[in-house]
């Protein structure tokens, strides 16, 4: 297999005394293994997992139908039939929370899938070949003068209420902060000698792309994927409460809030139990990633 | 108060300085380090990367970052004084009126947003109860001291406003404004240009003979310490090697390792004679580069980034192209592999014009490129085999026989094909241009560039280096394109020369011509400038007359 004619090394194979095995830093598997070494990552993470595994496993976790209408058990309190009690239609409070935990983590990460993947699509257009970066950068400014919120309320007013318009409305205006950040990164590597020294080796605009510019890009990504990821499920509880959301029949944290804000001085509860879900779900997701940021980026963790 | 002329007075003693982490490694980071320095005297301390040549400096300055180096023995004696023991304030006081220090990047040194004038000034204000008036004059005296043109202007000017050698010599002026009894110089020559970097050794020395300061200069580089140094210090691994006088260490060094650094540096008399019969691999032909564009409104300010370009580099043969920054080297260069787009001109590569070619990939296969940095040019996520077989892939090699040619070609230039699963921060920098011309080699392409390969490495790594590229040449017959500011390197493994200057070649012939023959006058003050011509470091002693 091998041609013989370069097989004598020409100099004698160097001892190798100052190789190491200090991982280096920032790399991803270094990453996680410090993320899962302090206690405030540790705790976040438990409580994501168990709120993703009350949303996978919501039908054997002894819910009732969450939108079951019984008109005879209007806004009772805890019991065994219901642990969380109903609320104003009868309907059990607990199955809904669990229920509405499926609707919160979709949005979330539909959201972060939607915006990541257009983002790097934006962020490695402009930032890699050149030409582009003018006109879709003006595009992408135009899109971040407008506030979420109020163009999420025109998106869904303009093509109804439905978990895909919401996902969307949610959605588009976060591309516009990924495609800046992966713009950023490949404009920093893009002159790298090694970039260079691939280009000479005849490598291809697309093998380019996944070999040597999009791995720079994965750490911060992931730090930024974890904001987007409990942004939108904060946004998605806005917009539900504003009535601008998830259709009101299905059961969703924001939804939750929005009906029970009537009986508020009547049964404070109501509010409660979906709020407690939402701020539990953000804070631990938003700790995940400030952890994460910590590792990969120390400078910016002793600033803050 | 004493002052006998026949014992000058010791300005620094260090002794059995030990200087570790801050939780305590395996071994201090430098050991037992003792030396003196006396009133106008200049000791170099001369060691490769890692030798702990600038820690023990910085330790000097009380400058060593806090909470990760400490001293965690002996004594610093400043004119007596220990400054291992000092307050912090004393240590402000110290440093500006008893040591001050000069670093190896102007630009950094200095505060990019303030004039330059009021940055010496600063220090005078800090330091002296003088009146604005007064401070101005002596800021001005020593713009006039470090032999500044027009130093009203330059008072006002901004650092980016200055040519590097302009801004090392505004550091030296606020380094030396208060007079201080010692000068530390940490690698300031190693940023500029051989012509630049002989003024400024130069203004050094005149500026020391007239205040009797003591100077400790730290450099890698031997033909500077030649130039400079009354003793030399050598350091290796944290440890104090060797020390004697210059001569003594130049012409007899007592340790193995000191006679290896001091071999490895290479001589100006140049070794290679030419390559004449063999069939032209590269062809440059009337190259030029220019930058900016004219029309569209825009003022018709054209840089001539290479002019009128021409050379050839013949099979088996080393064609080196010298300058210094800004002569347009390395434009000549990137042209050659089209990194950079030529305005005008062909570059024949085996007969066939590739300088307006479309298919890029073709020209890629037959020249490759090695980049001055390898820290940078190795992508750090992949692994050696990954970077090895990039390019064999490339051109449509099935992995298993490109992984077979990587491991091959890896053993060529001097390293176990075993390493090809480790990534590249596993490997010390002369270890990773091997990598990387081994990546170029198995391309097997017909011509190399080497942009300032050698220049990042140590001088004991640069020689072998260069070894490796001569016995690469013998066995493959390739074809290399060498660039380098360094004459000496080039004197070492170059047939031809090419010397450059504002993007025009100024002179080329054969080594032995162009560097003992000089015709052009350019040619002749890069020769004349670079440290130390009359010493032949390989065999220990004055290089006879060519």
């Amino acid at each position: 297999m091998t041609t013989p004619t370069l097989t004598e090394p020409s100099v004698p194979a160097q001892d190798l005394p100052e190789m190491t095995t200090v991982p280096e830093t920032g790399t991803v598997k270094a990453t996680l293994r410090a993320v899962f070494s302090t206690w405030a990552a540790r705790i976040s993470l438990i409580v994501v997992v168990l709120i993703v595994a009350m949303a996978l496993l919501a039908p054997w976790l002894g819910t009732q139908d969450p939108v079951q209408i019984a008109p005879g058990e209007r806004l009772q309190g805890s019991s065994l039939a219901h642990f969380l009690g109903t609320d104003s239609y009868g309907r059990d409070v607990y199955s809904r929370v669990a229920y509405g935990a499926r609707i919160s983590l979709a949005v979330g990460a539909g959201t972060v899938v939607i915006s990541v993947l257009l983002g790097i699509f934006f962020g490695v257009l402009t930032g890699y070949f050149r030409w582009a970066d003018l006109i879709v950068m003006r595009f992408m400014d135009g899109l971040m003068a407008i506030p979420g919120i109020l163009l999420a309320i025109a998106l869904v007013a303009i093509s109804g209420a439905t978990l895909t318009t919401v996902l969307i409305a949610i959605a588009v205006p976060e591309i516009p902060r990924v495609a800046r950040m992966v713009r950023a990164v490949i404009l920093g590597v893009r002159t790298e000698p090694y970039v260079e020294a691939a280009t000479c080796l005849g490598t291809g605009i697309w093998a380019m792309v996944w070999r040597h510019l999009l791995p720079s890009t994965l750490a911060p990504l992931l730090v930024q994927g974890t904001y987007i990821f409990a942004s939108a499920i904060m946004t998605e509880s806005i917009l539900s409460f504003l009535g601008a959301g998830i259709p009101p029949e299905t059961p969703s944290w924001g939804n939750m809030m929005a009906e029970g804000r009537v009986y508020f001085l009547l049964k404070p509860e109501l509010i409660l139990y979906p709020g407690v879900m939402v701020s539990l779900t953000v804070l631990s997701v938003n700790m995940l990633g400030d952890v994460l940021r910590d590792q990969l980026d120390p400078r910016m963790a002793k600033r803050l | 108060m004493t002052d006998i002329a026949s014992a000058p007075k010791v300005v620094l003693s260090v002794e059995e300085l030990r200087v570790d982490l801050v939780p305590a490694g395996e071994k201090p980071i430098v050991r037992n380090i003792n030396f003196q320095v006396m009133e106008g005297e200049t000791v170099c301390i001369v060691g490769e990367s890692g030798s702990g040549k600038s820690v023990t400096s910085m330790a000097v300055m009380g400058l060593l970052p806090k909470g990760s180096l400490a001293v965690t023995g002996g004594r610093i004696l400043l004119d007596g004084e220990d400054i291992t023991r000092v307050s912090a304030t004393r240590m402000r006081e110290l440093r500006a009126a008893g040591v001050a220090m000069v670093f190896q990047e102007p630009m950094t040194a200095l505060n990019p947003v303030q004039r330059v004038g009021e940055q010496i000034d600063e220090v005078l204000r800090l330091h002296r109860k003088w009146s604005s008036a007064e401070r101005k004059k002596s800021v001005l005296d020593m713009l006039e001291r470090v032999h500044l043109p027009d130093v009203q202007r330059i008072y006002r000017s901004y650092p980016h406003q200055l040519s590097g050698g302009q801004r090392q010599r505004i550091v030296i002026a606020m380094a030396l404004i208060l007079r201080p009894r010692l000068l530390l110089a940490d690698e300031p020559t190693t940023a500029l240009d051989v012509t630049t970097q002989k003024q400024i050794l130069r203004l050094i020395r005149e500026l020391q003979d007239e205040e009797r300061t003591a100077v400790v200069f730290v450099t890698h580089d031997f033909g500077v310490v030649s130039e400079i140094a009354d003793r030399i210090v050598v350091m290796n691994r944290g440890e104090l090697v060797e020390t004697g006088s210059c001569d003594k260490i130049l012409s007899d060094p007592a340790d193995d390792y000191t006679r290896m650094l001091v071999s490895s540096v290479p001589s100006l008399i140049p070794r290679c004679g030419p390559i004449e019969k063999t069939p032209k691999v590269l062809d440059v032909v009337g190259l030029s580069k220019t930058y900016g564009k004219k029309g569209f409104g825009k003022s018709g300010n054209l840089v001539h980034a290479a002019n009128g370009v021409n050379f050839t580099v013949r099979k088996g043969e080393i064609t080196g192209i010298i300058g210094e920054s800004g002569s347009g080297k390395s434009t000549v260069a990137r042209c050659v592999i089209r990194l950079t787009d030529p305005s005008e001109g062909a570059v024949l590569v085996n007969g066939n014009d590739i300088a307006s070619t479309n298919n890029l990939k073709a020209v890629r296969k037959k020249v490759q490129y090695i980049f001055q940095d390898p820290y940078r040019s190795l992508n750090p996520r992949r692994t050696i085999a990954q970077s090895l077989m990039e390019g064999l892939v490339n051109y449509g090699m099935a992995d298993a026989e490109a992984y077979a040619k990587a491991a091959e070609t890896l053993e060529l230039v001097g390293l176990p094909a075993g390493v090809m699963g480790r990534y590249p921060h596993q490997f010390s920098g002369g270890q990773r241009q091997r990598i990387a011309i081994a990546r170029a080699l198995v391309m097997k392409p017909d011509l190399l560039i080497a942009d300032e390969a050698v220049s990042a490495l140590d001088v004991s790594v640069q020689a072998q280096v260069l070894d490796l590229f001569e016995t690469i040449r013998k066995r493959t017959g390739i074809a290399v394109l060498f660039i380098t500011h360094d004459l000496r390197v080039a004197a070492q493994i170059c047939n031809s020369i090419v010397v450059m200057q504002r993007g025009q070649v100024v002179e080329a012939g054969t080594a032995a011509d162009v560097l003992s023959a000089p015709q052009h006058p350019y040619t002749q003050t890069l020769i004349a400038a670079a440290p130390a011509p009359g010493w032949d470091f390989q065999n220990f002693r004055p290089s006879r007359a060519v």
